[in-house]
């Protein structure tokens, strides 16, 4: 059989999906990315080499995420891609007819307005990171609630407190107070989930046309807490596609898989560069007073790429940086 | 008396010239850099926006060369910029740094009141070589902007990516090096080097950037959004140029045929009748304009708590709904981290290709 790879390296996770021949999503694998991206995209790929059935033709292969460009190239992707368009490709796919898709990350979040499947309008959040997954895991640890428990526990509520949610710094103090109040764990974590919506919706949603159907995907989106909060707050019905934790990956799997119908061959390096000894460094070119810090990553000893540099008298040396 | 001046984009180049030839002895800051803006920000009031931190660390630079003298542009209205020359100055103060100012503010009711602060920098030069010396740098301002204007459309064309780049790196030295007198072959031998650039013919998006001039005009601020839409095939247009600003608000539009903010402030009258500061109406009134030029779409670009920008913000939705014009916002502040700045370019301009990939399939 043939199939498609798609990687997302994100600030806080490494995901990988396999896709078959028809772009339907058969494995995917979830890994801490730990701030070290190249161990992360050579570990998933071994994961999931083990996953994918035997003698399977990988026919391309697409990259996401802000690592996109480090994976992209140590797997050698056809199309290396943002998260944004990732993110509506998978989700207009997937879910046929979606208007909004919110989508909740580690570090980011983002919301997507398509229009007849295609993207109209979109944000991601700019100064804050007070909507973002980070903010509830800390605040989860603060609570001792595991956050996998954190969702079923804060529909056990029976009234969210109010919580301040423009700032994470100042949200932090004040369910500190609301516990220090006596207010029930479920109560403060029902709270906490709508302050979170609130900051999303005034910040990343400002002035954006949000009609359904809505989907929510992303790693909060595992959170039921969220679910019912963004239901409340939006007084619509939310989606949660089945490979909501992925969507980023599968997306550019899909982008991968429509770039090489066009006849186009893979430049994929096959799963034994999850084995090869890939190395990243960087130096400060002093050409002029821009002094880039140019990243270079090099396969075996040799220099593959090069980034990082404004005149691209650096990166032109190796190869044109694939932006497609 | 050794003159420095912030730096703001390629002005330097048009000042350097103006000072030069009234026998001033100049100091040009170091470009603006992550260490400008670690010196500056470290010194500014948190709350204040980018420029002026910026503007504080390239004075702070600029006297380690020896410069003593501030020229400083001012303001008026509502936008706080109008009142950074005195406060930086008073920073500068506080630091121990010996500095004396000279505000450049738009005239308020004749061209005279500028000449008159000129004039304390000149002293007793004849006025014809100050008018002189003016009208030089003003030519070089504008000869910037030409080139400038040619990178933008040529980048999304070029045959090699950094050509284009290479090129307006050499062109614009030859103006910047440029004696009074000869600048005529110098404008010519720098276009020359422009119009060599190979490129292919293809067709390109256009954005228009609009936005606050500061972040507009120095691609430190707006981390070289320029050339990265260049280089992601887009051919780029800002509603602000130095010369136009120049003409506008120094010399009150005394040169006649240069696109002036006048057209905006027409254009703007459908969602904003009052000037609310800095840039606000130009931007809601050029954006109007670039839906009309047949644009694909409109960045904005703004510092971080900058209110008239704040302001033309929360109307621009309305006008992307009324015209179907995609816009987007991208506020900048100390951030260097340029993966997510990238991320919402390549997302925006993904956006406009789809766009009108669709419209052609229905046309």
């Amino acid at each position: 059989m043939i199939g498609f790879i798609g990687l997302d390296v994100g600030s806080v996770s490494t995901n990988i999906v396999f896709l078959d021949d028809e772009g339907k999503v058969r494995e995917s694998v979830y890994l801490r990315t730990n701030g070290r991206p190249i161990p992360a995209v050579q570990k998933g790929l071994r994961q999931i080499s083990r996953l994918v059935p035997l003698r399977t033709v990988i026919r391309g292969v697409g990259a996401t995420g802000s690592g996109r460009h480090l994976a992209g190239i140590i797997a050698g992707a056809d199309v290396i891609k943002n998260e944004i368009t990732s993110h509506a490709t998978a989700s207009s796919r997937l879910v046929p007819g979606v208007r909004t898709v919110l989508e909740i990350g580690g570090q980011d979040s983002k919301i997507i307005v398509l229009r007849d499947g295609i993207v109209a309008d979109f944000a991601m959040n700019t100064v804050c990171a007070a909507g973002t997954g980070s903010f509830l895991d800390q605040q989860a640890a603060r609570l001792n609630v595991k956050i996998e428990d954190f969702g079923g526990l804060s529909l056990k509520a029976s009234s969210p407190v109010r919580i301040a949610g423009r700032c994470a710094v100042f949200a932090e103090s004040d369910m500190i107070h609301k516990q220090q109040m006596g207010y029930d764990l479920p109560d403060i974590l029902a709270g906490l989930c709508e302050a979170l919506v609130r900051n999303y919706l005034n910040n990343v949603g400002k002035g954006k046309d949000i009609s359904g159907p809505v989907v929510f995907q992303g790693g909060v989106a595992a959170n039921l807490g969220m679910r019912s909060a963004f239901e409340r707050a939006l007084n619509k019905e939310i989606i949660v596609p089945p490979n909501y934790d992925v969507m980023g990956a599968v997306g550019a799997a899909m982008l991968a898989r429509d770039y090489v119908s066009r006849g186009a061959p893979t430049g994929f390096k096959g799963f034994g560069a999850a084995e090869t000894d890939f190395h990243a460094g960087s130096f400060e070119c002093d050409g002029c007073p821009n002094c880039c810090e140019v990243v270079e990553l090099s396969e075996n000893g040799a220099v593959i790429a090069r980034w990082g540099d404004r005149c691209g008298k650096w990166s032109n040396n190796v190869s044109r940086e694939k932006i497609s | 008396m050794k003159v420095t001046f912030p730096h703001m984009g390629n002005l330097w180049i048009c000042l350097d010239a103006m000072l030069q030839y009234l026998g001033i002895e100049t100091v040009v800051p170091p470009p603006s850099s992550k260490k400008t803006l670690n010196l500056g920000s470290k010194h500014s009031p948190e709350f204040a926006c980018m420029p002026l931190k910026l503007n504080l660390g390239n004075f702070m630079e600029a006297s380690e060369r020896g410069a003593d003298t501030i020229v400083m542009a001012g303001g008026c209205g509502p936008c706080r910029f109008g009142y950074y020359a005195q406060v930086e100055h008073i920073i500068l103060e506080d630091l121990g740094y010996k500095y004396s100012l000279v505000v450049m503010e738009p005239p308020e009711k004749h061209i005279s009141e500028l000449l008159s602060r000129i004039r304390y920098i000149t002293g007793n030069k004849p006025w014809m070589e100050v008018i002189r010396g003016i009208k030089f740098g003003y030519r070089k301002a504008r000869a910037v902007d030409r080139l400038e204007m040619a990178a933008m459309r040529k980048r999304p064309l070029e045959k090699r990516a950094g050509q284009t780049d290479t090129a307006l790196t050499e062109a614009l030295s030859i103006i910047a090096g440029s004696a009074y007198g000869k600048l005529d072959d110098a404008i010519a031998r720098a276009s020359e080097i422009m119009d060599q650039i190979p490129v292919d013919r293809k067709p390109v998006l256009k954005i228009g950037l609009v936005g606050e001039i500061y972040t507009l005009l120095e691609p430190f601020a707006n981390l070289d959004i320029e050339r990265k839409l260049g280089r992601l095939g887009v051919e780029v247009d800002r509603s602000i140029y130095l010369s136009e600003w120049v003409n506008d608000h120094l010399f009150m539009g005394l040169i006649k045929g240069l696109r002036s903010s006048s057209l905006y402030i027409k254009s703007s009258a459908p969602y904003m009748r009052h000037f609310v500061g800095g840039h606000g109406q130009e931007t809601l009134g050029a954006a109007v304009y670039y839906n009309k030029k047949g644009y694909d779409g409109i960045i904005q670009v703004l510092p971080f708590t900058c209110m008239p920008e704040i302001v033309a913000q929360s109307i621009l939705p309305g006008f992307s709904r009324d015209t179907g014009m995609p816009v987007m916002t991208l506020i900048v502040d100390e951030q260097t981290g340029e993966s997510g700045y990238l991320t919402r370019l390549e997302a925006f301009v993904d956006l406009l290709a789809e766009k009108g990939a669709r419209k052609e399939e229905l046309a």
